[in-house]
Order: structure tokens, then C-alpha cells, then sequence
């Protein structure tokens, strides 16, 4: 071939239009770089809650990698299981279920994710809502005793028990209530607890808010649900999907910076003693880095122009804040995204970017 | 000095590095002339020649019919053997066919003691007109019409693209650097053409040695008009006219508007260093620099080359293929043309001819759009590549219709960060023919 440069005059040439070239980032680069950024906090996952969690996210993921199959295979459409978007379906919806969650529950959680949520709308790029999302609210619905008891318990938790023991006096009963359940459901019993047990609103706040506490909070050796107690490690996947130019800016800085903001507002109105703890607490808990780095990003569920993603993200945050200091739940992030998902088409209709010469 | 840039944009790998400094040489004369008609935007030019005429280098062989059209010369002297359809990287279209023979007379090398200072604006025009320039970035769009803008547009700046912001591409890099004081020249006779005195060439800050050789220029001449050069971000589309005009000027070009609208004409490297040589030497545009490059030919450069030498001819002169390219690209991987015959000559337009790898080229079906919105994060332009295209994909042209297809550049921004591999400007493109068509 190259002794003679004419004979290429025969060889097939591919015809197609500009450009002739393409970025590297493919949806299944694209896919498994999240399930990378998962990975700290998985691993975290299971150093504290043990082996039991390991077991309930390999159960989310197959489960959903299976749905995919099936559902595809059904609607005879190219199985694209590789692609690592069912895997980070499932993923996430074990990250969503508290650590002793029963497993058929996280099965039934990603089959409803994949098949109801993601490929009876159409599949990858079509569906409306978030589908890890949609299905812990469908999980939370169907089994609420399952989807808030299950919390791990720490054995001689030094931080917590010292606290309590030491400044305290808490009887055994309050103790059990306070550090079994996730951070901000501690905080919303706490309230309740504060006729009971004779403790003042400024104790609770000592107890629940003290630098030691977000130290806990920021590293995340708290309960919770499997996948949104290490902020920290949260936060380094987010940036390494930064990095990678996976996600950009605007979702996670405007839902956090929205829960931050309005939340130390609302705290310093009402005269709650060291507000700014409270907010930096509920930043750190909650699933909010979970939520706001790994779902409210979800590329399909979210506004495609930079504008909407601001919007989306502040929206996510005002939601999310009065779920919490309003609501029913002691957490708001899933229900914020996925009534944000909604409103996802009206978004992008109205903000759309600044046309070039107008 | 580095200026804010525009909106959106990409960073696709330069790959200029494989020609990058590589001084010009001569590609062999061709011993077949294949001269398309139309290598321009516009009306085509009419073939003034029968078979079996003998011509010289550089004759009018083809007449340009009408204002926006441009001249066709013979690129070497020699007989007339057919003048027929051939294909182009345009369409199949009638194409002077010469066989090369007898002497190179080459009248126009020897008339170089013409001054800038003795040439009326109207004999500039002239020469530009018959020498058949057109601009030679891509577009082709005859230079004389841009030169002479309607008299309710009062133009006050001239712009020089040395941006050349196309990945693999080096030849204006290269033109610059080896010709910075023709190049100022012609600027200055371009600024005289105009009848105006600034002029500024923006040049990407990946080639500043180009720009130095071009400052050096302007310090030792010390030229009248006021001409400057900036450095610009290296970002794709830089080199874009609106983007380019923005970047240095401040000014947007209005939606569905022209350059002059905002006091603007806008001139390829290549194509002021054409005006300098038709005008100063009455030479037409019979040959032009390109760049040779990809990973599939073995001796990549930056040549001159004469108009009408097909692929193949280029392809043996440059050493051969190392293998079977997966495609062949006629100017930059971004807007370039794939071609699939190596019979197709070089035209007026023609920046550079790529051999590129399998691994050097976007391959594979495409998915359905997941909504990631890099490819409105990329738009210079302000545009909603996804959304247009899935209307267009779904024959919805209604609905692509109001997302502003016409204002697309066609940079392919949109399409080079896909992660789903959707020919977004191809669906864009589809939408205005549609538009034309209805018109």
C-alpha cells in the first residue's frame, strides 16, 4: 500500500458530514466516571456499616442492570447494559435505603427505577424524572417502616455517647433516639424530647451542634442512609466529576449555597442559638451532597442551558429547606429533585441562552 | 495581550504539531489539470476556451458571470484536452481539463517594481477582480464584492484572520511566519481598496511566533495606516467571523446580518497575501498554500500547490499513504468536507487536505440525546443544538424552525462534544436547506 500511493484510490473512504472529529467523552465514559465517584463513598459505606451494605448496593445494581436487560430485550430495542447508566440507577437507589433495608425491597426498588421510571418513558434521555429518585419515594411510600428504621448502630460511638453521658445526663432512652436515626431526624425529635426529658433548647444545640458533631457530619460517621453519610468523600466525587467535565458547577453550588443561605436566615430569625452551626449541619446531612452532586445533576433531569441549571438548583434548595423546617420528613433532597425534574421542560421553554447578535 | 473571548466554543486536540513549522515546499507540477468553474461562492464562471487550445500559465480560462462570481485561470500552460463534468469536492460540474506542456513564461514574476503608493483604489479592485481571488480560508467568497460594500455602509476596520483556529491546519501559521512584510503589504493595499486606515489581525496564541514575526514587521516599516496584531484564547471557533469580530472588537454582527453591518470586513491570511500578488504583479490565483496532514500520509508538510492537482498526485508527491485512511478531508476536521475520491482537485478554497486514521475520526452510530446540554454549553452562537436536532430527527422541521437554524455557523461545536455522537449541525444544516427550499 504504501509503495504505491495511487492504489488508495481504491480503498474505501467514509463520507460524512463535518465535524470529522469528536470529543473522547462517550455516554459509557460518561456513566462510569460517576460509578468512579461513587466509588469513596461506597467503600466508606461499607468500613461503617459493614459488609451488609456491600451487599444491599450489589443488589441494587444487578437488580437494575437485569431490569435493563429484560425491559430491553422486551421492547426489542439494543441492550445497553454497558453503558454503566443502570448500574449508577442502582447505585443510587441502594444509597438511598437505610443500611439494614431488607433486600428484596432495594430489588424491587431498582426494578421499579429502570422499567416504570426509565424505560417505559422511553429509556436513556427520555425519562422525566430522576429514576433512582422516583423509586426511593415509591420505596418510602410502599414500606415506611422499612425505609426508616434499619439504622446502623454504632457500638460505643466515643463522640456521641461521651457527649451525651458527660454534658448531658441524658437517660438512655433519649440517647438511643438521638443516635440511632439520622442526624436531622434527630433534630426534629430532639424538639420533642426537649418536654420530656427536661433539657434545654440550648443543650440540644450544644449536643447536636458542636464542632466535634460536624467534624462527625463532614467525615460521616453517622447514620444514615447507606450512601449519604460521608459528605467529605461525597464532596470528592463531585470534584473529580468536576474535573472531568462529567457535571458542571451550577447544580450542586446553587442547591447547596440555597439550603446554606436560607436555612442560617431562618435560624437567625427565630433566635435558635449558634444558627450557623444548624445551617452547616444541614448542609452536611440529609443526603444533600448525595442529592446535589450525584442526582439533582443527573444530566437527563435536569435543564440542559447554564441559566436553568442555576434555576433548578435554587429551586431545589428552597424546596428542600421547607421540607425540612415545615414539612413531614425530617430530609427534603429527594423530593425537592424530583418536584424540580418536573418542572425541568418549563425551565429550559423560558431560559434559553442569549442568541449571538440580538 | 490576551482579550475576553466569546461565548461557548471547544477544544478539540490541536494536532498542528505534525506540520507546525515545516517551511513551505513545491508539490510537482501536475501533468493533468483538473479547473473546476465554480471554486466560489456565487455565479459559476463560463469556460472561454475550446478543446484543443493551447494556453498559458495563468490565462483567463473561465469568465465570471455576474458580480458575485469570480475569474478561472489556467494553472499551467499546456493544451486543452476536454472540458467536461468532473467531480469536486463541491458537485460534479464542467471542469477545463489541461495537459501540461511547453515553457512556464510566468509574465507575472517579473513585474515587481510596482508601489503600493502608485495604485488607485479602483485599479486594486480591478486587478483583484481579474485576477479571480476569492477568499481562501474556506468560504470562497469573491474578494472583490466584499471589497466593495454598498455605499450606505460606511466600513471603518478591516480584520485579518490569522486565527485559523482549525485543528491539524498550519498553513496561514506558516504564510505568516515566511511572509510577514507581504502580508503587511497586503494589508496595506487591502486598507487602500477599502479607503480606510485600521486593520487589526487576530491570530490564536498557539502561533505567537507568528504574531512576533508579524509585530517585527510593523516596528521596522513603521506603515502609516494603523495596524495592529492580538494575540487571541486558542479556542475553536476563533477563527469564525462573528467570533472573530466579537473577540477583537467588542461588536456582535446582528443576527442573520453580514460583518459590515457593524463597520466590519473580514480577510483570510491567505487571501491578503493573494490581493498583495494579484496586484503588485498581476497574478492570478492559479496556485495556493496548503497543509498536507493526518496520520495516513507519510510525508505530511505545508505546500504550495498548483489549483486543479488531484488527491492522488498529491498523495504520490507527498511519499505515498501508510495505509488505507478511514477518511479523506478537503480543509479542517471541524468544517471541513470528507470526500470519498482521491480524483477530486484542489480548488481556490481548498486549506488543506487530511488522510486521517480510523482513530483520528468520530466513527459510530448515535443515541438518542440525553439531555447533558454540552452542546449549548459549545454553541458560539447561542443556539439549542439538542433540541434542533431532535425536532429535525423527528421530521418536526415546525418546531426546529423557531430554534433559529439560520443562525448556526455550522462550526460543528455542537456535534464534536456530543457524548451521544448526534450530528447536531447535520440535523441544523438539514433545517436550512428546508428553510431555502421553502423560500
Amino acid at each position: 500500500m504504501s509503495e504505491n500511493g495511487n492504489k488508495g484510490s481504491n480503498a474505501l473512504l467514509a463520507v460524512s458530514s463535518p465535524p470529522h472529529i469528536r470529543v473522547i467523552n462517550s455516554i459509557p465514559s460518561i456513566m462510569w466516571t460517576v460509578v468512579i465517584a461513587l466509588l469513596p463513598a461506597m467503600a466508606f459505606s461499607v468500613y461503617s456499616f459493614g459488609l451488609r451494605a456491600a451487599l444491599v448496593l450489589v443488589t441494587g445494581a444487578v437488580s437494575a442492570v437485569i431490569a435493563e436487560a429484560i425491559m430491553q430485550f422486551l421492547l426489542k430495542k439494543p441492550v445497553t447494559v454497558k453503558d454503566g447508566s443502570a448500574v449508577i440507577t442502582g447505585i443510587l437507589v441502594a444509597m438511598n435505603v437505610p443500611p439494614q433495608a431488607p433486600l428484596w425491597m432495594v430489588s424491587i426498588g431498582s426494578f421499579f427505577a429502570v422499567i416504570i421510571v426509565k424505560q417505559l418513558f422511553g429509556g436513556l434521555g427520555f425519562n422525566i424524572f430522576n429514576p433512582a429518585l422516583a423509586a426511593r419515594a415509591f420505596m418510602l411510600a410502599s414500606w415506611p417502616v422499612q425505609m426508616t428504621t434499619g439504622w446502623h448502630t454504632f457500638q460505643g460511638v466515643s463522640v456521641l455517647a461521651g457527649n451525651v453521658q458527660n454534658t448531658m445526663g441524658l437517660p438512655e432512652k433519649a440517647f438511643d433516639a438521638l443516635t440511632q436515626a439520622t442526624p436531622l431526624a434527630a433534630f426534629k425529635e430532639g424538639a420533642k424530647l426537649l418536654g420530656e426529658y427536661n433539657i434545654t433548647i440550648q443543650q440540644l444545640s450544644d449536643f447536636l451542634f458542636s464542632p466535634q458533631m460536624l467534624k462527625t457530619h463532614f467525615m460521616g460517621n453517622m447514620g444514615g442512609c447507606i450512601g449519604e453519610t460521608s459528605a467529605m468523600l461525597l464532596l470528592l466525587g463531585g470534584i473529580f466529576m468536576l474535573y472531568r467535565k462529567v457535571i458542571t458547577w451550577h447544580v450542586p453550588v446553587s442547591f447547596i449555597g440555597t439550603v446554606g443561605i436560607l436555612t442560617l436566615a431562618y435560624y437567625n430569625l427565630i433566635g435558635y442559638p449558634s444558627p450557623h452551626m444548624v445551617a452547616l449541619s444541614n448542609i452536611l446531612s440529609g443526603g444533600l451532597f448525595l442529592g446535589a452532586f450525584f442526582m439533582a445533576t443527573d444530566m437527563v433531569t435536569s435543564p440542559v442551558t447554564g441559566k436553568g441549571m442555576l434555576l433548578f438548583g435554587i429551586g431545589c434548595g428552597i424546596i428542600t429547606f421547607v421540607i425540612r423546617i415545615w414539612g413531614g420528613y425530617p430530609e427534603g433532597v429527594s423530593y425537592s429533585i424530583l418536584l424540580m425534574n418536573a418542572l425541568v421542560p418549563l425551565i429550559d421553554r423560558f431560559l434559553k441562552p442569549k442568541l449571538f447578535g440580538t | 495581550m490576551i482579550f475576553s473571548s466569546f461565548r461557548g466554543g471547544i477544544h478539540p486536540p490541536e494536532n498542528k504539531h505534525i506540520t507546525e513549522g515545516m517551511a513551505f515546499s513545491n508539490l510537482v507540477i501536475p501533468k493533468t489539470c483538473y479547473i473546476p468553474m465554480q471554486q466560489h461562492i456565487g455565479a459559476p464562471a463560463r469556460p472561454i476556451v475550446k478543446v484543443g487550445d493551447i494556453v498559458e500559465e495563468g490565462q483567463l480560462i473561465g469568465e465570471a458571470t455576474g458580480f458575485v462570481s469570480a475569474n478561472v485561470h489556467a494553472s499551467v500552460p499546456g493544451k486543452v484536452v476536454d472540458i467536461t463534468e468532473t467531480l469536486t469536492v463541491y458537485q460534479k460540474q464542467p471542469t477545463v481539463i489541461i495537459e501540461a506542456e511547453g515553457a512556464f513564461t510566468s509574465s507575472h514574476a517579473l513585474r515587481d517594481d510596482r508601489k503600493i503608493e502608485d495604485i488607485t483604489a479602483e485599479e486594486i479592485f480591478v486587478k483583484i477582480r481579474s485576477a479571480g481571488i476569492v477568499g481562501l480560508g474556506g468560504a470562497a467568497f469573491p474578494t472583490s464584492v466584499k471589497l466593495s460594500p454598498p455605499s450606505e455602509t460606511a466600513i471603518d476596520t478591516l480584520i485579518v484572520n490569522g486565527a485559523e483556529c482549525e485543528p491539524y491546519l498550519t498553513v496561514d501559521d506558516m504564510l505568516m511566519h515566511t511572509f510577514p512584510r507581504q502580508i503587511i503589504e497586503g494589508i496595506q493595499i487591502t486598507l487602500k481598496a477599502l479607503g480606510i486606515k485600521k486593520a487589526i489581525v487576530g491570530v490564536e496564541n498557539n502561533k505567537i511566533g507568528a504574531v512576533k514575526a508579524l509585530q517585527k514587521v510593523l516596528q521596522e516599516v513603521k506603515p502609516r495606516e494603523d495596524i495592529s496584531v492580538k494575540a487571541l484564547r486558542t479556542k475553536y471557533p476563533q477563527g469564525a467571523e462573528k467570533q472573530l469580530i466579537y473577540t477583537l472588537t467588542g461588536k456582535e454582527v446582528p443576527s442573520r446580518g453580514l460583518p459590515m453591518d457593524v463597520g466590519i470586513v473580514v480577510q483570510n491570511i491567505g487571501t491578503v497575501f493573494a490581493i498583495r500578488e494579484a496586484v503588485l504583479f498581476d497574478k492570478p490565483l492559479f496556485e495556493r498554500y496548503i497543509t498536507v496532514s493526518g496520520k495516513m500520509i507519510n510525508k505530511p508538510g505545508n505546500y504550495k500547490v498548483r489549483i486543479g492537482t488531484r488527491i492522488s498526485e498529491i498523495v504520490e508527491d507527498c511519499g505515498g499513504l501508510k495505509g488505507d485512511p478511514a477518511k479523506i478531508i478537503i480543509g479542517g476536521p471541524m468544517c471541513g468536507l470528507s470526500v470519498h475520491s482521491m480524483d477530486i482537485p484542489v480548488v481556490k478554497g481548498t486549506s488543506g487536505i487530511l488522510f486521517l486514521s480510523r482513530d483520528e475520526v468520530n466513527a459510530g452510530d448515535f443515541s438518542p440525546c440525553i439531555r447533558c446540554g454540552k452542546c449549548v454549553a459549545a454553541c458560539p452562537m447561542g443556539l439549542l443544538p439538542c433540541d434542533l436536532g431532535t425536532a429535525v430527527e423527528n421530521n418536526r422541521f415546525d418546531l426546529a424552525n423557531n430554534l433559529n437554524p439560520s443562525d448556526c455557523i455550522m462550526c460543528g461545536s455542537c456535534s464534536y462534544s456530543c457524548p451521544a455522537n448526534r450530528p447536531l449541525s447535520h440535523f441544523i444544516k438539514l433545517a436550512q436547506e428546508r428553510i431555502k427550499q421553502k423560500k
